[in-house]
């Protein structure tokens, strides 16, 4: 072997066994590949390390070192592979059919998760997330919002009170005037949040819940702008094909004032598709220019659109939940249907 | 609000006649419809009968034998009522009719009598709840004629919700003029049948009218800017005409008789309350429109309730007492009755807030003050007046009794408001022109002025005085009557908001997805809670069940986690962030923390056929707390700490931990729920729970600054230590730490062992140090000198000693 160079050829002879173990697709094949390389008696790498004595005193060390790299990283190979070739089988030691080792799964709300889906397409149209307070004063739940107690429109959310002039709100519309005052246009803003009313727990209501405010006020904002902004968050919440309706309506501290419907397009498992009826989602309009001018700025310069939905509806029209009492008994099994 | 399609096609003649067309043009306006009835839809096969005779069933006790006119001939029905009178009509279902319910009506033989057919109650026609017995029928009815038709069950009710700033819409006559406004039609008010025309006569006053000994007078014009009064004298009260029952019946008013229903035709149709008096229980000839007196304190109503009034309420009196309260209900020491000959009629303008008041405070509402409220048309009393004249006359005979009083105190000035087009343009995005504003508000009463450089003056008729007051509410008709829908949804550019995601969302946000990602749920619970939870009361509650509001989330997190085990929910693992209410000082809002609170039972990991199943245990709690702490206070030095008797009520005292800041606030509690406090199945295991308050603005987190990873090794020692009773691990760890030296890199605690071998109280806890230096190898001979300083100070400090 005079002309040779041994650690080279056990480079190759290393590089020759890792590919046959590669390539062993049995347990039996991959044990002929073992006797080729390693078998004691006749093994290639045993034949090599036997020839060692015929090396050069100068050269051994070098060359044994060499060998037993390729021969601890050849045997590794062979396990590994021979783990793989595992497989489940009658004969197997292991049964990889037994389940798996889990650990707990949780999951946020409904409630939450529809918060925050549409807290996600707002924030993708320039909006932030604002609070204010549970309990309000009658100033920002009522009257800043135009809406003075002695009419009727005060006994719509008939409304828990905590003294005399303090209440739970009963919207989460007080957080506009918050907002305004404490900050400067332009305001894009959503506040989700819990409000109360004085209602008795049936399948579509509950004393508390959840709802969504949603405020924009600036220079040059139109009714224009507030159409466009809220169909393109009912089309991204509800899907394109969704028609959406804007009908007049009444709110104190907005004007004109309207009611978006959508009307959606479901397709059943079998891939026909039928139209629902249409659904109320929100209450919206042009902030009043007396709620604008109670926070402060002046309404012939600024403008803007608010709205308010329920998320605890909204929901349950996504979801086909046919009790709104069901969020609030949080049993479980019910949670656990929308950890995904 | 029930409006009849058939009323509203005759004030609208030439109106588009589906309901379904209604309903969608008056959604579009901002009055959607609800409902669409016909009761009358499923009796077409109904027709009037009338009972010749009945006599008793000669076999059976319950049953009557009728001899019916069916227009055509008599036929023979046996029937179960209690009373069948001879000569009255009721419906009658023929031989092979079909009820509601796919009921066919067939010949039979009823224990030996023939029986061709079947007298209906109510109840068997979808009409009612009442089956006590057969629907007597009154009025001018023909036999044989088809039922629906002859009592006006042929109308299609349209159940219209109005708002509350639309009180005109309260009113045939102004759902027609929306509907009108959308068409090209014109309002006239129906023909009444058989009418005599009426050319009324007015006797005016301010505050006190009188005529030939009647008089009219207001003392409190505050509350009543005018009131009409007319005496009609010589009326016959019956049941109305079939066609004004049909009507109210379309209307969904139930017919009373001919004057009271012709107060609630009017009533319906024009939205104008009116009232019908006896003349003759009134004491004395005359009506004092004021407050009530101190000693009036009681008023008997109607209805025949006893409501309890105060000086604040105002009453229509005769000259001695009460005879009404004002707006709202007649009283009944005045009520009309069959006897009645001569009424006296009120229509009356009373003020908004009066009427809220006093209804609010009685706790009632009616057709009237519901109307009064929301602002009934202040140009409009002459017109309902005289067609509610009209219509008694019509229909319960008597005369006009001399010109109709008119006391008007504060009479009513129309306004005139100005409405720019640039205003327009800047609210609604598109430019109107002068003549379009003009032709889409024009039919619904608005008159437009003058014009003048784009500002137009517009006056607002009466019966829109209430809501349309400024400019904006201008714009809001024209555009609502353009049509919301034709305006573009043309997304523009936008400036970015001043306004920063709230802080409080975002740590919100990180606490759910630690949580979650721990295995919890999430939960929400509504914030009411029972005594002793909570120390913020609402005043006036719903049910007295919960009637505070809560100062920490676990109360009502245990009681989920009951609910779920009653249910056999065994791994019950909930997390909750909400809102702590607090009482401040009194007439303050109560201060509002939030709040995160945990509840865990069951079993640590799913179940798993290599383990044996694990319960959580404190340890499990207070790492996830330590967790959940870290987030949100990481920046700060808190500290867990044994609380013992201090613990929250919920929380057992010998196991249970608080968390304390470097302020020396404690922010939250943790532990096991203490057994007595929950009422769980037997199988369940401990529950174990904490709740942490949060900073209300949480600060924006230090940045994090990069270590750069070690490039030396490290060197390790382990350390079994016992530990007498009364040193605790955290002790022994602080010691360690103090004297370890700057190169100890951690310390772990990995075993304890309590028993044989070691002494009695003492327990063996194994420590496991790990040394490293950033700048060198550390030498075996440096280690071994920094334990030697660890053992000294241990054995010095706290009688520690290495176990051997």
């Amino acid at each position: 072997m005079s002309d040779s160079n041994p650690i080279a050829d056990l480079r190759a002879l290393e590089e020759e066994a890792m590919a046959e173990v590669r390539m062993a697709h049995d347990r039996e094949a991959l044990e002929k590949v073992r006797v080729t390389y390693l078998g004691r008696s006749d093994g290639r790498l045993s034949g090599i390390l036997r020839g060692l004595a015929d090396l050069p005193a100068e050269q051994r060390p070098e060359v044994g070192q060499c060998a037993n790299q390729v021969k601890a990283k050849v045997s590794e190979a062979l396990e590994l592979r021979q783990m793989a070739l595992s497989v489940p089988s009658g004969e197997s030691e292991v049964d990889l059919t037994m389940p798996g080792r889990s650990r707990w799964r949780g999951g946020l709300h409904p409630i939450t998760q529809a918060v925050d889906e549409i807290w996600h397409i707002f924030r993708d149209l320039g909006f932030a997330r604002a609070r204010g307070p549970e309990a309000d004063t009658v100033w920002y739940n009522f009257e800043a919002l135009n809406t003075p107690l002695d009419h009727p429109a005060a006994d719509e959310q008939d409304t828990l009170y905590l003294v005399d002039s303090v209440l739970l709100r009963s919207h989460t519309s007080p957080v506009q005037m918050r907002t305004m005052e404490a900050n400067e246009p332009p305001i894009r803003i959503i506040a989700p949040g819990w409000v109360y009313r004085r209602d008795t727990y049936d399948a579509t209501h509950t004393p508390a819940f959840m709802q969504i405010e949603g405020l924009v006020i600036d220079e040059g904002v139109t009714f224009i702008d507030f159409k466009a902004t809220l169909a393109e968050f009912a089309r991204r919440y509800w899907g394109p094909d969704t028609q959406i309706r804007f009908r007049p309506s009444y709110f104190p501290f907005t004007e004109p004032s309207a009611e978006v419907d959508v009307k959606r397009v479901i397709t059943r498992p079998d891939g026909t598709q039928y139209e629902t009826e249409w659904l109320e989602i929100m209450g919206s309009g042009m902030v009043d220019p007396n709620v604008i001018a109670n926070a402060g700025y002046d309404p012939e310069r600024y403008t803007g659109w608010a709205f308010g939905m329920g998320p605890g509806r909204i929901a349950m029209l996504k979801h086909g939940v046919q009790d709104l009492r069901t969020f609030f008994e949080n049993d479980v099994r019910f949670l656990a249907q929308f950890s995904r | 609000m029930n409006v009849s399609t058939q009323w509203l096609i005759d004030l609208v003649p030439g109106l588009a006649a589906k309901p379904e067309d209604m309903s969608e043009h008056l959604a579009l306006r901002g009055a959607p419809v609800e409902g669409i009835t016909s009761p009358g839809k499923d009796l077409g096969d109904i027709i009037i009968g009338r009972v010749v005779r009945a006599r008793k069933h000669p076999n059976a006790d319950r049953l009557r034998v009728c001899e019916v006119d069916n227009g055509s001939e008599v036929v023979q029905v046996v029937c179960g009522a209690p009373v069948v009178k001879d000569g009255a009509c009721y419906p009658l279902a023929p031989v092979g009719a079909i009820l509601p319910g796919d009921f066919k009506i067939k010949k039979s033989k009823i224990r030996g009598e023939v029986s061709q057919g079947m007298l209906c109650s109510a109840k068997e026609l979808g009409l009612g709840d009442d089956h006590s017995g057969i629907m007597e029928l009154v009025g001018d009815l023909t036999p044989g004629k088809s039922f629906v038709d002859s009592v006006g069950l042929s109308d299609t009710t349209l159940d219209v919700e109005v708002t509350a700033n639309r009180g005109d819409l309260l009113s045939h006559i102004g759902i027609a003029r929306e509907l009108a406004a959308a068409g090209e039609g014109r309002i006239e008010l129906p023909e009444i049948p058989a009418a005599h025309d009426l050319v009324p006569e007015y006797q005016t006053g301010a505050s006190e009218v009188e005529q030939s000994g009647f008089s009219v007078r207001i003392e409190d014009e505050s509350l009543c800017h005018r009131y009409l009064g007319a005496v009609i004298r010589g009326v016959k009260v019956a049941p109305s005409p079939a066609w004004l029952q049909a009507r109210l019946r379309g209307a969904g008013a139930r017919p009373v008789n001919n004057v009271v229903d012709a107060t609630n035709y009017v009533l319906l149709e024009l939205g104008q309350p009116l009232h019908a008096f006896d003349l003759s229980q009134l004491g004395g000839e005359s009506i004092v429109v004021r407050r009530a007196q101190r000693e009036e304190n009681q008023f008997v109503t109607l209805d025949g309730e006893t409501r309890v009034i105060d000086t604040d309420t105002l009453m229509i009196c005769d000259e001695e007492a009460p005879v009404a309260l004002a707006g709202v209900m007649g009283g009944n020491n005045s009520e009309v009755s069959d006897d009645t000959v001569d009424v006296l009629l009120e229509c009356a303008l009373f003020e908004r807030k009066g009427i809220r008041a006093t209804r609010r405070k009685l706790g009632m509402s009616t057709d009237a003050s519901y109307r009064y409220e929301r602002g009934v048309d202040p140009e409009g009393l002459r017109r309902a007046m005289e067609r509610c004249v009209q219509v008694i006359l019509t229909t319960a005979g008597g005369e006009l009794d001399g010109p109709i009083l008119d006391c008007n105190p504060v009479p009513f000035d129309s306004i005139v408001v100005e409405l720019r087009l640039s205003r327009i343009e800047k609210l609604l995005g598109i430019r109107f022109e002068a003549d379009y504003v003009e032709e889409l508000i024009g039919p619904l009463g608005f008159t437009v002025e003058s014009e003048m450089d784009e500002v137009l003056r517009i006056r607002v008729p009466g019966f829109r005085s209430y809501d349309v007051t400024r400019e904006v509410d201008l714009i809001e008709e024209v555009a609502r009557t353009h049509g919301f829908d034709k305006f573009p949804e043309t997304l523009g550019p936008q400036r970015a908001s001043s306004v920063s995601d709230h802080p409080l969302f975002q740590l919100e946000d990180r606490l759910r997805a630690a949580l979650v990602g721990h295995g919890l749920f999430e939960t929400q619970t509504p914030a009411f809670c029972r005594a002793g939870e909570g120390d913020v009361e609402v005043l006036n509650p719903l049910t007295t069940v919960e009637p505070f509001l809560r100062s920490s989330l676990m109360p009502a997190l245990l009681r989920r986690v009951e609910y779920n085990l009653a249910r056999g929910n065994r791994d019950v693992r909930l997390f909750e962030l909400g809102t702590s209410f607090r009482k401040r000082g009194s007439g303050e809002p109560p201060l509002e923390v939030p709040h995160v609170a945990v509840i865990l039972t069951g079993r640590r990991e799913p179940p798993h056929w290599s383990l044996a199943d694990e319960q959580f245990s404190m340890w499990d709690l207070k790492a996830l707390f330590a967790d959940i702490v870290d987030r949100v206070y990481g920046d700060d030095e808190v500290t867990i700490e044994l609380v013992g008797e201090a613990s929250p009520d919920l929380l057992d005292d010998r196991c249970c931990v608080s968390v304390c800041t470097s302020s020396g606030d404690v922010v939250g509690y943790g532990g096991r729920i203490a057994a007595e406090v929950y009422d769980v199945p037997v199988w369940a295991g401990d529950v174990w729970s904490f709740e942490l308050g949060l900073p209300p603005h949480p600060s924006k987190a230090t940045e994090v600054v990069a270590t750069p990873l070690p490039q030396f090794p490290a060197s390790e020692r382990d350390l079994a230590l016992l530990l007498p009773g009364t040193v605790t691990s955290a002790e022994t760890s602080e010691s360690i730490r103090r004297s370890a030296g700057p190169d100890l890199e951690s310390l772990e605690i990995f075993d304890l062992y309590i028993g044989d071998g070691i002494p009695a109280g003492v327990r063996s806890v194994a420590f496991r140090l790990r040394f490293r230096s950033a700048t060198k190898t550390l030498k075996d001979k440096q280690v071994d000198k920094n334990m030697r300083t660890v053992l000294k100070r241990l054995e010095e400090d706290l009688g520690v000693r290495v176990r051997d």
